[in-house]
């Protein structure tokens, strides 16, 4: 196993005059929670699309479980393992919720040329989207369509969707907003033991969360990073506390 | 499984398809077999369409490019067949066919290459794009079938006897309804396990939500390609049963009026509705029949009723008597 | 094949390409500024046309006919914006797609209705017909040439429409955000019956213009619709450089194909093969430009992110 599961070296990335990454280095190991924050604007987006691979960098590579994949598309990397939550939920909103674990597991399973079988009757693609919608609590909801659940559950839902492709890595961006306090505790929680099956690099504003699951937290601010580090090292670096906190307190 | 009100509401009309013209039949009313023939067959190329439009959100104006190719399929071999003017010698000697089997066959192969060539291109745009290049595509057929010389140019290929099936006599009406009738039940059976299948599943997803397929494994332009090709090729399997209904194909097969009206179809049954087609070609010759018999001009009130359906009534005929649509699970 | 023969064609292909983009031009700007795509813009091409054969036949002057087909296609235009098009807005395309199907069969229907299946005719006034002698010893039309120049002079008033006026930088800021320019206070539904109507008076010109060429009939509007379509493919949707570039290339490629394909390939095919072969590939050529355009910028010469 490699011993880094996500690496980006130097990426570089402008839209006109504005530099929206610069520079970003950072790794994603075995076992571990990487955190990624930093102000609105700061790039973090643009950072999760080169990772996913809905950007191609102006510069600089991209290596998914030791691989360079700087030329490959989303799906391509989705299908090497890498398990991806959307900021705004892209689920299939006519679908139930069963319905879009199965196409989860679908994709995690391949083998989608098929015209005939009956999908919703695969025992091996149900058990799978069934185990998903169980781990994030949303089994009472597996015949619900979609575009009814709440917001908090359409966010369950992406997570469960991510779970069903078994993946090697997990991309979230913001999986905590709009959960409220006690749902946002709840997927603290799950998390926590989520990250000794694959590791996850996790975007998130709800610094509680940050702080409580984060082994390592990198600060993202005008498109660099301006510190790596535990959560006691971020706290007390003075670059982040005077270009971050600074930027909150003004704001 | 559970009757429900639309499915309760298919089977009724499926039902009527049948009944009608075995009714009419009895009365010796040919002319009304005929009318429910080419009901069967205009629903089938709606099925046809129906799979891009309805499961993959795929708005192709260009679908009678593939009824068209279909047409010229049956045309060209009955043609040969007919004049014992070899089609081609070389690498067997071939003299065109009245089978209508192997004219079907040839339909599908060459419609479904057809939807490959046109869909690879147009399916690397999408929005108002795609809409406007199957559109032009589906156009430059019908020009190069004018401007095409051999094959009756404007004026079109008649055909003087209607091609063969084996064991049946398609010369006589129900026969021949009986043909298309049962390949528009074969082909509703496929269209609904399709729709319930893995790729099917898959497919619908990238209509509601691109990234999400994307971000599952899977790549949306296969499944739209494949979805594009099987479209093409059940809308190209109508086509060579409507020529031989007519017994003549001319390059207004692969008009976009023709795109137009099959799309008519299936919204005025009501979109992604599995037998929309059906009810939409059933109310659609009705109309053609009542009110063209009232005025010349009958198309106006389609138009009225065409635009009064999008804009107030989205659920089309089957919307209308049967309710929202559940998800389906 | 002489040198003044293909100058002639060249410049066909220029009063093409010039109708081609008066009708593109609106298209493209509803297109960009509504997010919607008319079907039934080439039945706004054909009122245009029919009001100016009516009017013509009945008062006997070209210019009276010429603004008849513009007030005609406009009033047309807005009155259809208005009672249809604007439910249109916020719609997906498949809706947009049928409500304008629907429009061309009660446009063409209803105009069959009125006027009768057979062809009008428009004359070319005689202070414009007849050849004119230009430099280089061209004889051509002086009626073709009119229209050359009313399309380039359409084209220039557009770019400085756009470019300068206050309407025009309404149409900028709602092609960028359509939100915005209504916080700005722009009354945007007046904005959007005014550009309609104004793409509507466009192609209803350009129907009056061709319609002294060929004859004024019921459906005359939509292989022009088609052809208008492949021009703003090619040049990018919602850009009128896209679309008076497209429009040359699109006339040029269609004129001087059909002219010369024929005789390229009767130097290695006998003259009949030559000349059937010849107009089935020309009649194909502009799809083949479009799809070769495609296969490079999918969105077109001037096209963002489509």
């Amino acid at each position: 196993m490699a011993d880094v599961v996500l690496k980006t070296d130097a990426l570089n990335k402008s839209f006109g005059a504005l530099q929206a990454s610069r520079d970003v280095s950072l790794d994603l190991r075995p076992g571990e929670i990487h955190a990624l924050i930093g102000p609105n604007g700061a790039g973090k987006s643009t950072l999760i699309k080169q990772i996913a691979g809905n950007l191609t960098p102006d510069s600089g590579t991209v290596e998914l479980l030791g691989r360079e994949v700087t030329a490959l598309d989303t799906v391509a990397r989705a299908r090497m393992g890498l398990g991806r939550t959307f900021q705004i939920s892209a689920l299939a909103m006519e679908y139930t919720v069963l319905q879009n674990a199965v196409l989860g597991a679908l994709g995690g399973r391949g083998r989608v040329f098929h015209f005939f079988r009956n999908v919703m009757k695969d025992p091996e693609l149900l058990e799978r989207a069934r185990d998903a919608l169980e781990r994030v609590g949303l089994t009472d909801d597996a015949n619900r369509r979609t575009a009814d659940l709440s917001h908090g559950q359409r966010r369950q839902l992406e997570v469960a969707v991510a779970l069903t492709l078994k993946p090697r890595l997990f991309l979230m961006d913001e999986p905590m907003a709009g959960l409220g306090t006690a749902g946002s505790k709840a997927l603290t929680g799950f998390l926590d033991g989520l990250r000794q099956e694959a590791p996850i690099l996790l975007v998130e504003h709800d610094m509680d969360a940050v702080f409580a699951l984060a082994d390592r937290i990198s600060v993202l601010v005008y498109g660099q990073i301006i510190a790596t580090g535990t959560a006691d090292e971020i706290r007390a670096n003075a670059e982040v506390r005077r270009a971050y906190l600074g930027e909150e307190d003004a704001a | 499984m559970m009757l429900t009100r639309e499915s309760l509401l298919n089977w009724a009309m499926i039902a009527a398809l049948l009944i009608v013209p075995v009714a009419a039949w009895s009365l010796d009313e040919p002319f009304i077999i005929t009318l429910a023939t080419k009901a069967a067959i205009l629903a089938l190329a709606g099925v046809g369409l129906n799979i891009a439009l309805g499961l993959g959100g795929l708005i192709s104006l260009g679908h009678a490019a593939f009824f068209g190719i279909g047409g010229y399929a049956m045309g060209i071999l009955a043609a040969h067949a007919q004049n014992y003017e070899p089609l081609f010698e070389w690498p067997f000697l071939f003299e065109g066919s009245n089978q209508m089997p192997l004219i079907w066959l040839v339909a599908v192969v060459f419609s479904a290459l057809a939807a490959l060539v046109i869909g690879a291109l147009s399916l690397r745009t999408s929005g108002v794009y795609f809409i406007m290049i199957t559109l032009a595509f589906g156009q430059m057929l019908y020009y190069f079938a004018i401007s095409w010389s051999a094959y009756g140019g404007e004026d079109g290929l008649s055909i003087w006897v209607r091609n063969e099936f084996p064991g049946l006599n398609t010369l006589d009406p129900i026969q021949f309804f009986a043909i298309a009738y049962v390949i528009l039940c074969l082909a509703l059976a496929f269209a609904a396990r399709l729709a319930r299948s893995p790729f099917g599943l898959a497919l619908a997803a990238a209509r509601q939500n691109e990234d999400r397929v994307q971000a599952v494994g899977l790549t949306p332009f296969t499944l739209r390609l494949t979805a594009f090709v099987i479209s093409g090729a059940i809308t190209g399997l109508a086509g060579a049963l409507f020529a031989d209904l007519n017994r003549f194909v001319s390059p207004t097969m692969l008009s976009w009026h023709t795109s137009g009206e099959i799309m008519i179809f299936v919204i005025l049954g009501g979109v992604g509705r599995l037998y929309g087609p059906v009810a939409g070609t059933a109310l659609y010759i009705l109309l053609e029949h009542l009110l063209g018999g009232i005025s010349d001009y009958w198309q106006i009130f389609l138009g009225v009723l065409l635009l009064l359906i999008v804009l107030f009534a989205r659920g089309g005929l089957i919307g209308a008597l049967a309710g929202r649509e559940k998800a389906h699970g | 094949m002489t040198y003044i023969l293909v100058l002639e064609q060249i410049l066909n292909g220029l009063q093409l390409g010039m109708m081609l983009f008066l009708m593109a031009a609106g298209l493209t700007l509803v297109f960009g500024v509504m997010g919607l795509i008319n079907l039934a813009h080439g039945s706004l091409y054909m009122v245009g046309a029919f009001a100016a054969a009516a009017v013509a036949g009945w008062t006997g002057s070209f210019l009276l006919a010429l603004t008849a087909s513009l007030a005609a296609a406009a009033a047309a235009g807005a009155l259809m914006e208005l009672v249809v098009i604007r439910r249109l807005y916020r719609r997906d395309h498949l809706d947009q797609v049928l409500a304008t199907f629907a429009l061309i069969l009660i446009f063409s229907e209803g105009t069959r209705w009125l006027f009768g299946s057979f062809p009008l005719f428009l004359d070319v006034p005689s202070y414009l017909s007849g050849p004119v002698s230009l430099p280089g010893g061209i004889q051509y039309p002086l009626y073709r040439l009119t229209i050359i120049l009313i399309g380039l002079a359409v084209a220039a008033g557009l770019f400085l429409l756009i470019a300068r006026t206050r309407i025009g930088i309404q149409i900028r800021a709602g092609e960028a955000d359509r939100e915005m320019i209504a916080a700005l206070g722009v009354d945007i539904s007046k904005l959007y019956t005014v550009v309609f109507a104004l793409g509507a008076a466009l192609a209803g010109l350009a129907g009056a213009l061709v319609g002294a060429i060929q004859s004024v009939q019921v459906g005359m509007g939509e292989p022009v619709l088609i052809l208008a379509f492949v021009v703003i493919v090619i040049g990018g949707i919602g850009s009128i450089k896209g679309a008076l570039a497209g429009a040359l290339l699109v006339g040029m490629t269609d004129t001087l194909g059909s002219v010369f394909l024929p005789q390229l390939f009767a130097v290695f095919m006998d003259p009949a093969s030559a000349a059937s072969a010849g107009a089935s590939l020309a009649s194909m050529l502009i799809y083949i430009l479009m799809a070769a355009i495609l296969l490079v910028r999918p969105s077109g010469l001037y096209g963002g992110s489509a």
